[in-house]
């Protein structure tokens, strides 16, 4: 009963935010020369938003460094996301070159955080 | 209408880190949390990025830089994803209370 009740608040607030991105319209103030498909780009972008919030609240609650380490790493992976939506809006092909580097980034580091979790030294 | 394909493909994509994030708020342990988190939000963003090849209009500079993204990521994702999942096991990082089995501890006392 107890669960139930937790649980329903958090259902409603959101589905009424993924709701209210899909219904309100889109006003850009970037890439205003060039509006390939701009609605549903605007859209696009206030859901991966959404869903980086909740990992960035995984990141400041988790209780041990590996739950922090994973929440880095998926964060990573949604900016590659991220970068390959922007570059449809605007036309540019370099956001995916932007987004293949971060991608990098992240996989470099979440191999050398995993390394120093498991508590070697970086020359094995 | 290809167009529309892609759209059709981003958003499935959309839907599938979406709900993988949610796994990553909701689920009891790290080793869930991982298991969860990874394999949606890898899938799901090949899926964004294979749409986004086909709003390009397919091998222009954008849907080929787009497919190296794809290949990209299938490699590197899952080594990065193990990697961690050693490296908690290997640090002590207990299991749920409700889980049954544990493999890795057993096979690290066959060895021992």
């Amino acid at each position: 009963m107890m669960k139930l009740v937790r649980w329903i608040p958090g259902t409603i607030v959101l589905l009424g935010l993924i709701a209210l991105i899909i219904v309100l319209p889109f006003r850009s103030v970037f890439f205003q020369e060039n509006p390939v498909h701009l609605g549903f780009v605007g859209r696009v972008v206030y859901i991966l938003i959404l869903s980086s919030l909740m990992v960035l609240f995984r990141v400041l609650r988790g209780p041990t460094a590996a739950d922090r380490i994973v929440a880095i790493d998926i964060f990573g992976i949604l900016i590659v996301g991220l970068c390959a939506v922007l570059s449809i809006a605007s036309g540019r092909s370099w956001y995916i070159d932007i987004g293949i580097a971060w991608g990098l980034q992240s996989f470099i580091g979440s191999l050398a955080l995993s390394k120093y979790l498991e508590g070697r030294s970086f020359d094995d | 209408m290809i167009d529309i394909i892609g759209m059709i493909f981003i958003g499935v994509g959309l839907s599938f880190d979406v709900l993988g994030c949610l796994g990553l708020v909701r689920l009891p342990d790290v080793y869930n949390r991982l298991q969860a988190a990874t394999k949606c939000v890898t899938l799901g963003t090949c899926s964004i990025l294979f749409g986004t090849f086909l709003v390009s209009g397919g091998f222009t500079e954008t849907g080929f830089k787009a497919l190296i993204a794809i290949v990209f990521l299938i490699l590197t994702s899952p080594v990065a994803a193990h990697a961690v999942a050693r490296g908690a096991h290997r640090a002590g990082i207990r299991l749920w209370d409700g889980s049954v089995a544990d493999s890795y501890a057993e096979d690290k006392e066959g060895e021992a």
